[in-house]
């Protein structure tokens, strides 16, 4: 394959005429190595949930059913389901780590601190909690507990996060089609027995399964992951920064965080900053941190921390020979980083008792003794910026400038520097006039099957021309940043006259000096609710439906099981989900023609809409926005 | 002059050569177009097994093809210059005498019940589907030469191996 169709990314280029040079694999090499990949494996007809199998269904004639007796559409139904409560549970786990994080600090049990004041009694009260006069502690405890409450419990009990944020027309139909969901272990436990031998048999009850998962996703993972952490380290707010490779520095220790979970990422800044002067005795200039993945989003979004690359670019940071250590928490870590920082440079540390690799070392990290660990994994990276051959590092001369922290209370902040009283005001009545058409929220990961960034960057450059603006979180905000379109300069260079008009007016007012980006960099995958949360917030002050909003979502370059959780969330919520390539699904007609099709999109407001070629996707998309639009009547 | 060549130890089962010609040999030769729009096409090559022994099995192109030789309409010949055995469907008669006199097993009938299909070896393609498509090299597109060395070779190191082994004792 050549180079030119692996990533548009020029930094990853240059790092992959580097490892071809020196005959180190890298992901598009073991793609190549794959490919023709397993034909049963790409429609989705193979099952091996029982010791019969493993069964897989002919396509084209005989067999049409497994051993015992499950037809292509129940097996394609099922393992869907099985993949979503795959990412549902990463998402709900996340969010469990952040709930007893902020369990523990009210406790005074960790060194952690409560940031943001304001959110958590913001959220305190939104759960009907009592806020006056109450310590914080003590409130972050009553927090807590409600927030646990989402994870486990007896009886039918529903999810308190979704009783409290969700619209209440989400919530009665979630409840008509039977898919308002009882507790988040309690749902994804009930996937994993729904899709085990001898049980559901029936693809259209599957896949209403497969919708409560993403609402599971939605509120009990992303959102709550979100509020947390919010509280814990700070809802974010506008950051500049650089990224892509350039951001290493040749003459600092360069550490990477890659992963998800800010818990880890946060004290590694932390303890980086504290001990720069350690460096400087090691003989570096200092301590540099670099963010990869979505843990890389977070610590950006609140500490200014710039991101080195998004995830197919994992292995090429390391082939730099300039990383000095990369640590890891959970998530989106290829177990190669291992083999590639042998054949350069640099240490990988994995942090968590669910998340080790061959070749790397284990520091465990605790949130008891977050400080002592994370101060060793810096001093790590001292001892081996020490090792460090100078000779061998090259660091592509390769970096943009960036804005991100769009948190929806920053978006909101700017907006009331145009109207106080009613922030929401001028955004919706650029809605209503056209000059902004709609939103598309581009979200999700990297795909080796996709030249990296390629769909992100094209079907968003085509969007934001015909004046839609998108908000983006993940590794798509990541791609979108590498190309420039986070920062001002592509307003005017790309946007549409109406967008770039607005953005323009909203920019100067928030005493920016000139416009917005055209692409609102929200966050982290967790913080799609953050995307949610606007939408909630934008159909309740129009007084219609979250389903009605001129807005899509899209996954244009989707890999993880937790990129079709949130997709399917996304759906339930109503809004029409794009995906730049087909999951495993197209071996059974029912189910591919359901998730895409009327039927869905009668029931909940929302389907999936694939298309692999960026400029096609863009136009269905802006077509979708203008049929909305229709309907409302703008 | 490359075989189509087999290694059955190899093979493991999971009939990833049987789909890849299926998707060959369908109307749009592109497995989610063909799946999609409920092509019908049929594989020409049969994993088999015995239950000790996985073995994909295709049309040999005998030099004496036996099937050749049955059949009565001409609708089989033996192409001299690429040495395939082919098949001009229009001829067939679906006499099902060549499946008859066919060792191997490798000839069927197609889904419509009337003609004979049998590998073809891909004429669009440079290298067989099946063998493009084999994740162990089980089935191999590979000159004689080239898979006789390879086994005399592989027969070295096991040799090797044992006479060190008896060394060491």
């Amino acid at each position: 394959m050549p180079i030119e169709n692996k990533t548009i990314d020029r930094a990853a280029r240059e790092m992959l005429r580097r490892t071809a040079d020196d005959g180190v694999k890298t992901v598009w090499d073991r793609l190549e190595e794959q490919e023709p990949q397993c034909g049963f494996g790409t429609l989705g007809i193979c099952c091996r949930n029982c010791l019969q199998g493993p069964c897989r269904i002919n396509p084209f004639g005989q067999p049409d059913r497994g051993v015992c007796g499950a037809t292509a559409d129940t097996i394609v139904a099922r393992n869907l389901l099985r993949s979503l409560a795959g990412g549902t549970a990463a998402h709900v786990d996340h969010a469990y780590e952040a709930v007893e994080a902020l369990h523990k600090l009210s406790e005074g049990n960790v060194n952690y601190e409560i940031k943001d004041e304001a959110k958590l009694k913001e959220i305190a009260s939104k759960l009907g909690l009592e806020t006056e006069n109450k310590d914080m502690g003590e409130l972050a405890k009553e927090v807590a507990a409600k927030a646990f409450e989402n994870f486990g419990g007896h009886g039918s009990e529903g999810l308190g996060w979704l009783e409290a944020w969700a619209p209440k027309e989400r919530i009665d139909t979630w409840a008509e089609l039977g898919i308002l969901p009882r507790k988040a272990d309690r749902e994804i436990r009930e996937a994993m027995h729904q899709t085990t031998m001898g049980m559901d048999a029936d693809p259209v009850n599957l896949l209403l399964s497969c919708l409560k998962q993403g609402i599971v996703d939605g509120f009990a993972g992303l959102k709550l992951a979100t509020d947390m952490q919010d509280i814990i380290f700070g809802t974010p707010k506008p950051v500049q920064t650089e990224t892509n490779l350039g951001v290493l520095k040749e003459d600092h220790v360069n550490i990477i965080v890659h992963g998800h979970v800010p818990l880890l990422s946060e004290k590694v800044v932390e303890w980086a900053r504290k001990l720069n002067n350690e460096a400087k005795d090691a003989g570096a200039a200092g301590i540099n941190v670099a963010g990869i993945c979505c843990t890389g989003n977070e610590v950006l979004m609140r500490q200014g921390i710039p991101p080195a690359t998004n995830f197919l670019g994992q292995e090429l940071a390391l082939a730099t020979g300039a990383v000095d250590l990369m640590v890891v928490d959970v998530q989106c870590i290829m177990p190669s980083v291992a083999t590639v920082a042998g054949c350069y440079h640099g240490e990988i540390v994995t942090t968590m008792p669910i998340t080790k690799i061959p070749g790397a070392e284990h520091v465990p990290f605790t949130l008891e003794e977050a400080d002592e660990q994370a101060q060793k994994i810096v001093r790590r990276a001292l001892e081996s910026y020490q090792k460090r051959n100078m000779d061998k590092v090259y660091i592509p001369d390769e970096k943009v400038s960036i804005v991100a922290g769009f948190s929806v209370e920053a978006i909101v902040a700017a907006l009331s520097k145009v109207d106080a009283a009613d922030p929401l005001k001028p955004l919706v009545e650029s809605i209503k006039s056209g000059d902004i058409l709609g939103a598309v929220g581009t979200v999700g990961c990297n795909n080796a099957k996709i030249t990296q960034d390629s769909m992100h960057v094209e079907m968003v450059k085509e969007l934001i021309a015909n004046n839609v603006l998108v908000v983006a979180t993940g590794c798509s905000a990541h791609a979108l940043g590498k190309a420039g379109l986070l920062h001002p300069d592509a307003t005017v260079k790309f946007a549409g006259e109406g967008l770039k008009k607005v953005l323009t007016a909203v920019g100067e007012a928030a005493g920016l000096g000139g416009p917005l980006p055209p692409v609102l960099h929200m966050g982290s995958c967790v913080d799609n609710s953050r995307i949610g949360d606007l939408l909630t917030a934008l159909a309740a002050y129009l007084g219609v439906n979250v389903k009605d909003l001129p807005v899509a979502a899209s996954a244009p370059e989707p890999q993880h099981e937790k990129a079709l959780s949130i997709g399917i969330w996304a759906v339930a919520m109503g809004v029409l989900t794009h995906l730049g390539l087909p999951p495993h699904v197209l071996g059974s007609a029912v189910v591919a023609e359901t998730l895409t099709g009327e039927k869905i999109e009668s029931l909940v407001g929302g389907k999936f809409y694939v298309e692999s070629d960026p400029i096609a996707a863009a136009g269905g998309l802006i077509a979708h926005i203008k049929s909305k639009r229709k309907a409302l009547g703008i | 002059m490359e075989q189509i060549l087999v290694t059955p130890e190899r093979c493991l089962g999971c009939h990833s050569c049987e789909l890849s010609c299926a998707v060959e040999h369908s109307p749009s030769k592109e497995l989610l177009a063909a799946v999609a729009g409920g092509e019908k096409t049929v594989p020409r090559v049969f994993v088999e097994t015995d239950g000790k022994l996985n073995f994909p099995l295709q049309c040999r192109h005998c030099q004496e093809p036996a099937c050749v030789y049955a059949c009565m309409s001409g609708a089989l010949s033996k192409e001299e210059k690429t040495g395939k055995v082919v098949v001009s469907e229009e001829k067939c008669v679906g006499c099902w005498m060549c499946v008859m006199t066919c060792p191997f097993g490798a000839i069927i009938q197609g889904s419509d019940h009337k003609v004979i299909k049998k590998c073809d070896r891909c004429p669009d393609r440079e290298e067989p589907a099946c063998t493009t498509a084999c994740p162990t090299d089980a089935i191999q597109f590979i000159s004689v030469d080239q898979f006789s060395k390879d086994r005399r070779r592989k027969y070295l190191t096991v040799f090797n191996s044992q006479r060190e082994e008896a060394e060491q004792l």
